[in-house]
């Protein structure tokens, strides 16, 4: 089984579990976040139980990040590779006659993924990590009341940010839009072939990054100072 | 040297039996001692190869394309016979046998078709073992379709994909042996000489085709699997690359060329569109199960048609004449190759071709698409269907079973075949003549085999649809491996054969004083120029119809062209390097005297039989008046020719035909 | 009709290679692409300039010999097509047409359009095959029935003619439709178990040594084919080799 993890097949499959990790992931977190625009306090209930609860942070949480860290450094390795594998390239190159653009320019969407990863961890994880683990305030409170509302709408104040949301949303989308699939043709499931699946994976690609697009929108529109 | 044919006695029914029980062997731990050199890998080069080294042998396999798979077998679309009697329909080794002795017009070797016949069967056996994917029926068993007018259900076949699926599976099993390092693979080479050493053939002179370098191979026995030498006539069916100059180079060591007369002309070819036409494409002749052929009966009509004035529908029934049914009604558009190709040449000759070179005739698919779409209506229960209807449920009909046919050809000629009809116009298929062998597959050299197309055994004059894939296979497969062993099994103390012998020294010494000759020679005009002023002569001449005046101004013809290519022929490049011009030079030289050879021994059947149609020789009286007149009381022979320098001088050699199990028949379609 | 040509030199496997512009007139629409070639060489050797070598033999689709990657497409803008079955009438009068030999690392050029695809030919011996010896003592073709289903899937997996156009195409220069393809139609035939495990293995391995690329699921394999092999195999693939590594 090891050796089949080194052939390029068996690499393929690791991306997609690990595709399929981080799809299942954005489903949860998109469900949290969505909480945000009618209920208040279900959200702080249910951010605080992610932040605190010791399986949420001392296992799932270091393997979503494994997972990202993964899907990244595999992602680069296999464009690496198959750059070399190209060898010269073409003069004239007609590349929108046989696949689509989301297919074709992957590692762009992820590269632009990462930088928006980067952004969020600033913008939320680093805080977190800093008010929980090294000052050590694990109530959540803020002023008598749940902190993490006030913190997501403080946060979508600054136009800047929540373009730079959007624009990194729009390239998930893409992103999602070849990737879904992909995983499951990956892992020898012909989901290209199936209508249904192949229409849900379309839905997909673009519900999860609209939802949070309305989210960023909603709470930069709504806010209340 | 008399031809002894080495042919077995006994009833012949248990020739081949009694021969194999009989036969030396050789013993396996002798067997890895011993190299066989394998040029040409298709199906009968390929299923040799893998044989052989499965036995045991040493084999060098020689392909000029890249891969053993790209060989011209691959291009067979129909199917392949074998008696299996699957259907029930009373088919047998005898009949298939006797199909395969009449379809060839009684010119072939009765022994040898007997031999075919019989171990046709297990080609299918073994092809399924190999995992290639015949067509079944829906209780998983292999289905069947009849082909070329015989009466059973015999030919399994692989979508229109036949010739490719077999070829792949040899080649699969040759990948086998590869893998096992049995069989070293010698891709992008080409043989230019044999070698003989002693009166043995004993190696080959090959030209790397990539480097250019000339490399000496050595071996114990030479087994030559090149194809035909269709491409004389430059247009032709066969791959740009099919050449013969392998076979052409035994010849001139020794190895006598039989009856190179027997070409198929196959009536069903898309028509050349002009003079940059490079090679013509077959459509499969189940296409004349379904379609009607005709031309118009006015020549007003037919000047209309060219200028475009006209379209084909527009041509009334009255206006048209379906010429193979007129003259045959029994068979009609079914009549057997040659003969569908001579009436077409006839119609164009009389100047009835339907389009801008006046080389087609129509193949008409509207009846069938009306008959069919009838027939739909009435299973359908539609009552009072529209005319549209009705050829809407006919075109569906038709497309399932010509599909990928029709969209050949509207991709190539731009037209849609299901609204106006298809042009054909017969084209050089396949060759039956070849090289001369025994019973054994062994030329007249000892030690050098001739398998597959490459050899003239099997279909005398003319070769039934499905049968050279069987034949190919069953050289590969069941025969040549078990016949070789008898001649090696002399062969087991003689150890390795040295290359480092005058022999291969002076044979590469030929090979390169002509490549240098052609890198030198600084012509004029382009090898592919000599090519086609060949053809030419070949096609108008020595083509569908042939005269003695026509082949005697063919024999100088040829000998001038063939002069004038050795002074003016340009070939750029140089020798050490890939030099595909260079290629070609050897090949059209070869081609050069292949021709007048083909002529001559045209000239001397003084007979029409199955491909071979002399204009003198036709039924002067009676229901069969101006049909072909075969001649057995002085043409039951096979001519095999051997070489003294000058094509013209080759000297004549007679194997007589005997038939002891067939009834020598008139064949009659009318 | 009259073009230009921008055609890739390249004088043998070591030397460098550019692109050189000609002219060629009076180019009928029912000639065939490699007529069209035909033609510039023609005019080349009488010119006393080198013709242009490019692979080429059955002209009818079904050998695999012919490549060339034509303005930007493997076998040209046609569809289900091979370059000796592209036409002319798929261009213009006045069209500049780009053509260049089949571009992967596994298949290097041997000269100007023709390239060498013989890492095709190891990965099959590494595995394309049944080992079933062709001594004709094999039993009966009808011992063994094979669903109709199987038997055309596997038809249509075994169609394809090794001309390399899914690797030329591919963004990633990935080898995976070909070989899903062969490991296909042995997967779905009975007389292939045996030794499917060792197959799939043995040829995904000798695939990787080949320094093919690897799939990104972009479907231009499929799209590009001249047989329309599907992607389909390439996921049959994927789960045989998952099958094998579990069965060790």
């Amino acid at each position: 089984m090891s050796g089949f993890f080194k052939s390029s097949i068996g690499r393929k499959v690791a991306m997609a579990l690990s595709a399929f990790f981080l799809m299942f992931f954005l489903i949860i977190h998109l469900a949290v976040n969505i909480t945000s625009l009618f209920s208040e306090d279900l959200f702080n209930e249910l951010s605080h139980f992610m932040g605190t609860n010791p399986l949420v942070q001392f296992a799932l949480q270091p393997v979503l990040i494994l997972g990202v860290v993964f899907h990244f450094v595999m992602g680069f390795v296999l464009e690496l590779k198959n750059k070399k594998a190209q060898g010269v390239s073409y003069a004239k190159n007609n590349g929108a006659a046989n696949s689509s653009w989301m297919s074709r320019n992957m590692i762009y969407s992820g590269l632009v993924i990462l930088a928006f990863i980067v952004l969020h961890f600033i913008d939320f994880w680093f805080p977190e990590i800093n008010t929980k683990y090294i000052q050590g305030d694990m109530s959540g409170m803020h002023d008598g009341s749940y902190r993490y509302f006030h913190e997501l709408q403080h946060k979508f104040l600054s136009p800047a940010r929540v373009a730079a949301y959007v624009v990194a949303f729009i390239l998930l989308a893409l992103h999602l839009l070849h990737g879904f699939t992909s995983a499951f043709q990956s892992v020898g499931v012909t989901a290209g072939r199936k209508k249904a699946m192949q229409t849900f994976g379309k839905i997909y690609a673009f519900a999860i990054p609209l939802g949070f697009i309305i989210i960023a929108l909603y709470h930069h529109l709504n806010h209340q100072s | 040297m008399a031809l002894d044919s080495k042919v077995p006695k006994g009833p012949i029914k248990d020739k081949w039996t009694d021969y194999k029980n009989k036969i030396n062997l050789v013993n396996p731990a002798n067997k890895r001692h011993i190299d066989v050199i394998v040029v040409g890998t298709g199906l009968a080069g390929g299923s040799a190869s893998a044989t052989l080294a499965e036995l045991g042998y040493n084999v060098k396999a020689f392909a000029y394309q890249d891969s053993p798979r790209r060989a011209h077998s691959i291009a067979a679309q129909g199917g392949i016979n074998a008696a299996k009697n699957y259907q029930g329909d009373g088919d047998s080794t005898y009949r298939l046998f006797y199909d395969t002795v009449k379809g060839g017009d009684y010119r072939s070797r009765e022994a040898n078709v007997y031999r075919l016949a019989e171990v046709s069967a297990n080609i299918i056996d073994q092809c399924v073992a190999q995992g290639v994917p015949f067509a079944r029926d829906y209780g998983g068993l292999l289905d069947n379709r009849s082909f070329g007018g015989v009466l059973v259900s015999r030919t399994f076949y692989a979508k229109g994909q036949t010739g490719q699926q077999l070829l792949l599976g040899a080649y699969s099993a040759m990948n086998r042996q590869i893998a096992r390092g049995k069989i070293e693979m010698f891709n992008r080479h080409e043989m230019l000489d044999v070698v003989i050493v002693d009166g043995k053939a004993r190696g080959i002179i090959a030209r790397n085709l990539i480097t250019g370098e000339i490399e000496r191979h050595s071996a114990h026995a030479v087994v030559i699997a090149s194809g035909g030498y269709g491409n004389v006539y430059f247009l032709s069916t066969n791959a740009m690359g099919s050449n013969t100059t392998a076979a052409w180079k035994i010849h001139k060591k020794g190895a006598y060329f039989a009856n190179p007369c027997y070409t198929q002309i196959h009536p069903t070819c898309i028509p050349r569109s002009g003079d940059y036409q490079s090679k013509l494409t077959l459509m499969s002749e189940s296409l004349r199960n379904d379609g009607r052929i005709w031309v118009p009966k006015n020549m007003d009509d037919v000047l209309a048609i060219r200028e475009g004035r006209k379209k084909p529908t527009d041509l009334s029934e009255e206006d048209r004449d379906y010429y193979l049914e007129r003259r045959y009604p029994a068979f009609g558009n079914l009549v057997p190759r040659d003969v569908a190709s001579r009436a077409a040449k006839e119609r164009c000759d009389a100047g009835y071709g339907v389009n801008a070179t006046g080389e087609a005739v129509y193949l008409d698919f509207a009846s069938a698409i009306e008959r069919y779409g009838k027939e739909q209506a009435k299973i359908q229960g539609i009552d009072n269907a529209s005319k549209e209807k009705i050829i809407a449920l006919g075109e569906n009909i038709v497309e399932a079973k010509y599909g990928n046919l029709f969209q050949m050809y509207e991709k190539i000629v731009d037209e849609n075949p299901y609204k106006t009809p298809m042009m054909i116009y017969p084209a050089t298929h396949y060759t039956m003549g070849g090289v001369w062998v025994d019973y054994n597959l062994m030329t007249t050299v000892p030690g050098l085999y001739c398998i597959g197309e490459a050899n003239f055994s099997d279909h005398g004059a003319n070769r039934l649809g499905a049968s050279a894939l069987m034949q190919g296979l069953a050289d590969g497969y069941f025969v040549l491996p078990y016949t070789i062993g008898d001649y090696l099994a002399d062969d087991i103390r003689t150890g390795p054969i040295s290359t480092e012998t005058k022999e291969f020294e002076d044979a590469e010494k030929d090979v390169r004083d002509r490549v240098d000759f052609f890198i030198n020679n600084n012509g004029t005009k382009s090898v592919d120029y000599f090519h086609k002023r060949l053809g030419k002569v070949m096609w108008d001449k020595v083509g569908m119809a042939r005269n003695e005046k026509g082949l005697k101004e063919a024999m100088a013809e040829i000998k001038a062209i063939r002069e004038e290519f050795w002074k003016e022929v340009k070939v750029p490049g140089n020798a050490n390097e890939m030099n595909p011009e260079l290629e070609k030079a050897g090949r059209v030289a070869d081609f050069l005297e292949l021709g007048e050879l083909f002529a001559k021994d045209a000239l001397i059947r003084e007979e029409s039989c199955g491909g071979h149609f002399r204009e003198e020789s036709v039924e002067e009286s009676g229901e069969q008046k101006g049909e072909a007149k075969r001649n057995d009381k002085d043409f039951a022979f096979v001519a095999a020719w051997e070489y003294k320098g000058e094509p013209a001088d080759a000297v004549l050699h007679k194997e007589e035909l005997e038939f002891n199990d067939i009834e020598l028949k008139q064949r009659s379609y009318k | 009709m009259n073009l230009t040509l921008k055609i890739w030199r390249q004088k043998d496997a070591s030397s460098k290679g550019q692109m050189v512009d000609y002219k060629v007139t009076d180019i009928s629409e029912h000639m065939s692409f490699l007529e069209m070639m035909d033609v510039l060489n023609e005019q080349l050797i009488n010119s006393g300039e080198e013709p242009v070598a490019f692979d080429h033999d059955c002209r009818e689709g079904i050998c695999g010999m012919c490549s060339m990657y034509i303005n930007g497409e493997a076998h040209g803008p046609d569809r289900g097509v091979t370059t000796c079955q592209l036409h002319m009438r798929m261009f213009k009068d006045g069209d500049t047409i780009t053509i260049e030999p089949f571009r992967a690392a596994a298949f290097p050029v041997i000269k100007d359009l023709v390239v060498d695809r013989t890492s095709f030919e190891r990965i099959q011996q590494a595995g394309g095959y049944i080992s079933v010896n062709t001594s004709g003592n094999t039993q009966d073709a009808n011992a063994l029935p094979i669903s109709k289903h199987a038997a055309d899937e596997a038809m249509d997996a075994a169609t394809c003619i090794g001309c390399g156009a899914c690797v030329a195409t591919c963004k990633n220069s990935s080898a995976m439709l070909f070989v899903g393809a062969k490991v296909s139609q042995y997967a779905l035939l009975p007389q292939g178990q045996v030794e499917a495990v060792d197959r799939v293995k043995n040829m995904v391995a000798q695939m990787d040594l080949e320094g093919f690329g690897n799939c990104t699921n972009t479907g231009a394999c499929e799209i590009e084919c001249p047989k329309g092999i599907s992607l389909d195999n390439i996921a049959r693939m994927n789960r045989e080799l998952m099958k094998a590594s579990v069965k060790g």
